[in-house]
């Protein structure tokens, strides 16, 4: 299995991968860590002409906390986040949401600006930065933007990066010591994409959740905040009959696909038990 | 337009003008003659295409040939050293860790990675870990044991 | 002493150093000067006709060698069926589509170029004029009124109606029944998913009109017969086939299949050999396919449990084609072995056989019989369910008695031996039943789902006598081969007509024969897999290698003791009657001190010197061994789960087997088969599944990212354990290992489930696998509708 013909084109800065999107507009294709696009590539469902590869681009690479935040390069490989002491640290549930992606190997080339981008609606990152109210750093041809996590996950497969702009960092709050987060998913039996994932960040204060967030991938076209989950758990102790009621808000704005893995009613269902442990997981940290 | 790539296979340089779209793996198994990295699925779930890039267990399926110009690759062929079969081979000879041979470089390849990131992983690890590797013969059983078994003998030497 | 040493040793495999260091020799690894890529051009329809094939711009593309369809394939047959029932409807098969594909994936033409990439290319720009029709997979819905007609030569899509057993008798059983248990089983389709996908290098030689085909396959000969004699018309003596390294086949290797028939035909036209490789998506479109059933069956029972009948009525999909050996796989490998382990009164049994717009169906690991272990298993737990009794109290109270030599079935099969209780109750210990009932209780009460299913299973292998299966329909003998040549220098070199494709002949046919022979297995290598050099054999599946072509071999062995007696009894100025023969040496009976070894005699075999009268120089002999009946293995598993109630998963807690393969020539190679066969039998039960959209005829399932097959994380390590209750049948009283995991497994986990679910009121799952949504859908069931 091959590839159609393609250029390929290794920019040395950001500026460079920039003109090259500029000047190759929709015939060109971002390539990070490859495990979407080059299978995609392989059935010929992508046919890029011109295959703009970013890693010979400095800087895109790495994990440092910087003013409150974790900064991760969006060429960070999952492998790097799940290992990194760092993540660890500040922020274990991303490198606990990194280490249910794929497989090992998968892990070593895939990156968190390539998963992000691609907005797979079943990947496991979404659920997570939203949660944790991550930043996207988008760089086009009028300089830096910064997008909500809010902002960022359009639609099926979209972003709001632009077709002319590079996903180049992530910004992640460090979680302070009263948050509490976990990420649970019910993995699909060959691909293991989440089926459903729900990520949550719960800080309590005083015996009560004063701020949650709540993310949730896998079950319809996008990842999305379970807004009504937030809302059930605020100024509320964290005991059973407030998180089984909270966890049946979490299918509310979830546009709920049926595939072979579950029909709506299945997933919907799922969604709520995910929530339950989801939060039951955060709340015990 | 044809793109002049070099790597570094087993200690030996091959370079190659090859095509974009030229597979790692392809250029291993056909430009470098090195059949024994093989190609099982298209869409990098069951791992026989697993090689060493730069230190990391990767699937060389789902990498360009030009992604790993200037690496340093290693693959089943070269694991063993000076005609001594590395633990994990031995092991998974000893174990019975294979039948038809097909999904086993990638599995030893994988299994390389497992034990050099945990040392003493204990079953379930292991299964866990070898999530990216698919076996139709063996029913995993004997690759865990394998496993295991290397890591006694990788940890008494 | 060298005999007790090496045959049920558990010696490391020969094969493994290539193997683990990466020096396997696949087909796909095969490079040969001059080299050209073909790729197919392949239906992207269920059913459609071809209003018109161009191959104008595909021609033109760089490196193109030639591009051929159907209508060059001049002079070519149809693709053959080896099985051929009465009345069966057999359609054309052409290996390339010439007017209509059938399915998704059907070849219509081939394209040849200097390489890999150019071929790919230059396939994406044949343009088929398609006339797209309306398909049906539906297994269920090919014969009813309707449904797209897919060959005018099968009416109503029926290609067989076949019936086994005694209607009446079993009519009579059931209105003399106390309890009647109905069930619709539905046993879904499978992917073989060998993990070397199908491959074959064609190379003809103008030179000498010799054409050399490599390919992956499970019986070269076959290949080789099927293809020369029935399709291409080309002399069978001028081809040969070689296999080898094969990376698996589970049976889906068996079959003579379009792709390296329309490569031996081309490299006859380009005269330059041709290499094609299949990628996963080819292999999901186009290896044949497996099991795919729905059948309704009933039990009738007396109120104390004993089974009086079994009445089943089948309809099984074959897929477009008539795949090489598929009308035998739900018929007399699947409606025969409906007998099981149990004393049933009466069975009767009808199969239909219907056409459907899907890849074609045939034997895959187990072939027919795990459908009829999975139909009998789940059946005897309804049935226990039914009656409130216990399922292992059930299965000994209707299991048939020990028997030595001999117990006809009521379909049709005569059982070689068997010891069912034993065997059983040795699994019930290993279990712990007693405890594990306790335990379950005590789960119950804390909300926990655990369950034990079983599996009582029995299996046919070295399908045989060729008299009597070709008076069913074989196309084909179903003998074995096998050559001894002894060298100069004693050393020795066994070529089997069997195949390995992972089952390590080289180890234990090297064991078996260096035992026989007394000699050290270093001394012994193994040949198989070429028709150039092998003599004519019918290769492996169906458990038979040992079984049948381990026999062939062993009585090559005796001719060549026999030969040896009598050149050794001439060398002792001895009389050949008085000679033996053990531990290497000719020995003169009753004084072993006078003894010639092994190596001499081969060297005066071959310096005929000092030689008796009348026989012949050299040491080499050929048998070829046809069995009188099949084997019977049998054996009890069972399995142990969780169910998560939330969710619907499925947690596999223990697996436990207990075998009997009669004899075993390495105890290591045989729980290896056991392993790899249970979880291929838990994956149909838990993950595996082919699915096509009735509509569109599209396999949804059609790569490793849908198609979930049995992963590491899932399995636990299994428990196994052996009775040994040898066959008469053959003088190694073995009886066959290859497929009885498989066979076992998909009932015990799928009962295991079930046990699980039954406080809820779960009785039973129509549809496999037990994805989590059908579990956690049958507990709602359960729960909320009563």
């Amino acid at each position: 299995m091959y590839p159609a013909q393609f250029d390929y084109h290794t920019p040395g800065t950001v500026k460079e991968a920039l003109d090259l999107l500029g000047k190759y507009k929709d015939d060109a294709k971002l390539l990070a860590g490859g495990h979407s696009l080059l299978p995609a590539m392989k059935f010929r469902l992508a046919r890029p002409a011109h295959l703009v590869d970013l890693r010979k681009v400095p800087g895109l690479a790495g994990i440092k906390e910087e003013g409150g935040s974790l900064v991760i390069g969006a060429m960070t490989t999952h492998w790097a986040v799940e290992s990194s002491p760092l993540v660890k640290a500040k922020c274990p549930v991303l490198a606990q949401t990194a280490a249910q992606i794929g497989d090992p190997m998968v892990r070593n080339m895939g990156t968190i600006g390539g998963s992000l981008s691609h907005a797979d609606p079943a990947a496991d990152y979404p659920a997570t930065i939203i949660a944790l109210n991550a930043e996207m750093v988008v760089e086009g041809p009028k300089g830096k933007r910064t997008i909500k996590v809010d902002d960022f996950f359009k639609s099926l497969m979209t972003t709001a990066v632009g077709p002319d702009e590079i996903l180049t960092e992530v910004r992640v709050p460090v979680c302070g010591a009263n948050v509490g987060c976990a990420y649970m998913k019910f993995p699909h039996p060959a691909s293991r994409f989440a089926v459903v994932g729900v990520a949550a960040a719960l800080t309590v204060e005083g015996g009560k959740v004063s701020k949650a967030s709540i993310g949730i991938t896998g079950a319809g076209t996008k990842a999305v905040r379970a807004k009504g989950v937030e809302a059930a758990l605020l100024g509320k102790a964290l005991d059973a009959a407030t998180i089984q009621a909270a966890a049946e808000k979490a299918p509310d704005g979830v546009d709920v696909q049926a595939d072979l893995q579950g029909s709506v009613e299945y997933k919907t269902h799922l969604l709520k038990v995910f929530a339950k442990r989801a939060i039951e997981a955060a709340a015990k940290k | 337009m044809k793109t002049k790539v070099t790597m570094t296979i087993n200690g030996v340089s091959y370079s190659h003008e090859v095509e974009p779209r030229m597979l790692l793996v392809h250029f291993i198994r056909e430009l470098a003659g090195l059949t024994g990295t093989h190609v099982g699925c298209d869409t990098s779930q069951c791992g026989a295409c697993t090689i060493n890039l730069n230190g990391l267990a990767v699937k060389s399926c789902t990498l360009l040939a030009v992604q790993a110009d200037g690496a340093q690759i290693t693959t089943i062929e070269g694991l063993a050293k000076d005609g001594k079969l590395h633990p994990i081979q031995e092991a998974f000879w000893e174990k019975h860790g294979l039948q038809c041979g097909f999904c086993t470089p990638g599995m030893i390849m994988s299994a390389a990675q497992i034990l050099q990131r945990n040392p003493n992983p204990s079953e379930a690890e292991i299964r866990h870990e070898l999530e990216g590797n698919l076996c139709r013969c063996t029913g995993y059983h004997n690759i865990v044991k394998a496993i295991q078994y290397a890591a006694e003998t990788m940890a008494k030497r | 002493m060298a005999t007790a040493r090496l045959m049920g040793s558990s010696i490391k495999r020969r094969e493994d150093p290539r193997f683990i260091t990466g020096k396997g020799n696949y087909t796909d690894d095969l490079k040969l000067p001059g080299m050209t890529y073909a790729a197919f051009v392949r239906s992207e329809h269920a059913n459609a006709r071809i209003r018109g094939i161009d191959t104008a711009r595909a021609r033109a593309h760089p490196g193109v060698v030639a591009i051929f369809t159907g209508k060059d394939m001049t002079g070519v047959n149809s693709l053959p069926c080896g099985w051929l029932l009465p009345e069966l409807k057999v359609p054309q098969h052409p290996p390339l589509a010439t007017e209509a594909a059938r399915c998704v994936g059907d070849p219509v033409a081939i394209v040849i170029a200097e390489s890999q990439t150019a071929a790919l290319d230059a396939a994406d720009l044949v343009k088929v004029d398609w006339d797209v029709l309306p398909s049906v997979t539906s297994t269920a819905r090919a014969a009813t009124p309707g449904a797209p007609q897919i060959h005018e030569v099968a009416p109503n899509n029926i290609a067989f109606k076949f019936q086994i057993g005694d209607a009446a008798e079993t009519d009579a059983a059931f209105t003399k029944a106390d309890v009647v248990v109905k069930k619709r089983i539905v046993n879904q389709r499978l992917v073989a998913n060998a993990m070397e996908p199908r491959a074959c290098v064609a190379r003809y030689e103008d030179a000498t009109g010799d054409l050399t085909l490599w390919v992956t396959s499970q019986n070269p000969h076959v290949h080789r017969l099927l293809m020369t004699a029935f399709v291409l018309g080309i002399p069978e003596h001028k081809v040969r086939v070689i296999a080898p390294d094969v990376g698996g086949g589970f049976g889906s290797k068996i079959f003579l299949y379009n792709e390296e028939t329309v490569c031996s035909w081309a490299t006859r036209q380009i005269k330059r050999p041709i290499r094609w490789t299949s990628d996963r998506r080819e292999a999901f479109q186009t290896d044949a396919q497996g099991r795919d059933h729905v059948t309704d069956a009933e039990v009738a029972l007396s109120k104390d449990g004993t089974m009086l009948g079994l009445r089943v009525k089948t309809t099984a999909n074959l897929g477009a084609y008539l795949s090489t050996f598929a009308p035998a796989v739900p018929t007399f490998l699947y409606a025969t072995l409906l007998n099981g382990v149990y004393a049933f009164g009466a069975i009767h049994a009808e199969v239909t056989g219907v056409f459907t717009n899907t890849t074609p169906v045939d034997a895959y690991r187990g072939a027919g019989r795990p459908e009829a272990a999975y139909l009998l298993e789940r059946m005897v737990d309804a049935c226990a369910a039914a009656l409130k009794m216990d399922p292992a109290e059930l299965r000994k109270k209707n299991f048939i008695p020990k028997f030595d030599n001999g117990y006809q079935t009521k379909v049709a099969l005569m059982y070689d031996s068997g010891n069912y209780g034993p065997c059983f109750d040795t699994l019930l210990q290993m279990l712990d039943y007693k405890k594990f009932r306790a335990d379950q209780a005590a789960a119950r009460a804390q909300g926990r789902l655990l369950g034990v299913g079983f599996s009582t299973y029995i299996e046919a292998c070295s399908i045989a006598p060729s008299k009597v299966v070709g008076a069913l329909g074989a196309q084909a003998g179903l003998w074995e081969s096998g050559k001894v040549r002894v060298h100069p220098t004693g050393k020795v070199t066994v070529f089997t007509g069997s195949h390995s494709h992972g089952q390590g002949h080289e180890t234990t046919f090297a064991q078996l024969a260096a035992d026989q022979l007394g000699i050290p297995m270093d001394d012994v290598d193994i040949v198989h897999g070429d028709t150039g050099i092998v003599p004519f054999g019918m290769g492996t599946y169906g458990s038979r290698s040992a079984s049948v072509g381990g026999t062939a071999i062993l009585m090559s062995i005796n001719k060549i003791k026999e030969k040896g007696k009598r050149i050794a009894a001439h060398l002792l100025e001895a009389s050949p009657g008085d000679m033996d023969y053990a531990n290497g040496q000719f020995f003169v009976k009753g004084s072993p001190e006078k003894a010639v070894p092994f190596g001499t005699v081969a060297l005066v075999a071959y310096v005929p010197h000092n030689f008796p009268e009348g026989v012949e120089p050299g040491l080499e002999e050929t048998s070829f061994y046809d069995p009188s009946n099949f084997c019977f293995p049998f054996g009890a598993h069972a399995c142990v789960v969780e169910v998560d109630p939330d969710t619907g998963h499925v947690k596999i807690l223990r697996y436990l087997a207990v075998d009997d393969v009669g004899n075993v020539i390495n105890p290591m190679i045989v729980d290896g088969m056991v392993h790899g066969g249970i979880a291929q039998g838990v994956g149909q039960a838990l993950w595996e599944g082919a699915v096509y959209d009735d509509t569109s005829g599209q396999l949804i399932t059609g790569s490793m990212m849908d198609y979930a097959l049995p992963k590491a994380d899932g399995l636990p390590m299994y428990e196994t354990a052996r009775t040994v209750t040898p066959t008469p049948v053959n003088p190694l009283g073995i009886k066959g290992a290859g497929e009885t995991g498989t066979i076992a497994s998909t009932p015990a986990v799928v009962n295991a489930v079930v046990d699980a679910l039954s406080g809820l009121g779960v009785d039973h799952f129509e549809a496999m696998p037990l994805t989590p949504e059908r579990v956690w859908k049958a507990v709602q069931a359960a729960t909320s509708g009563k």
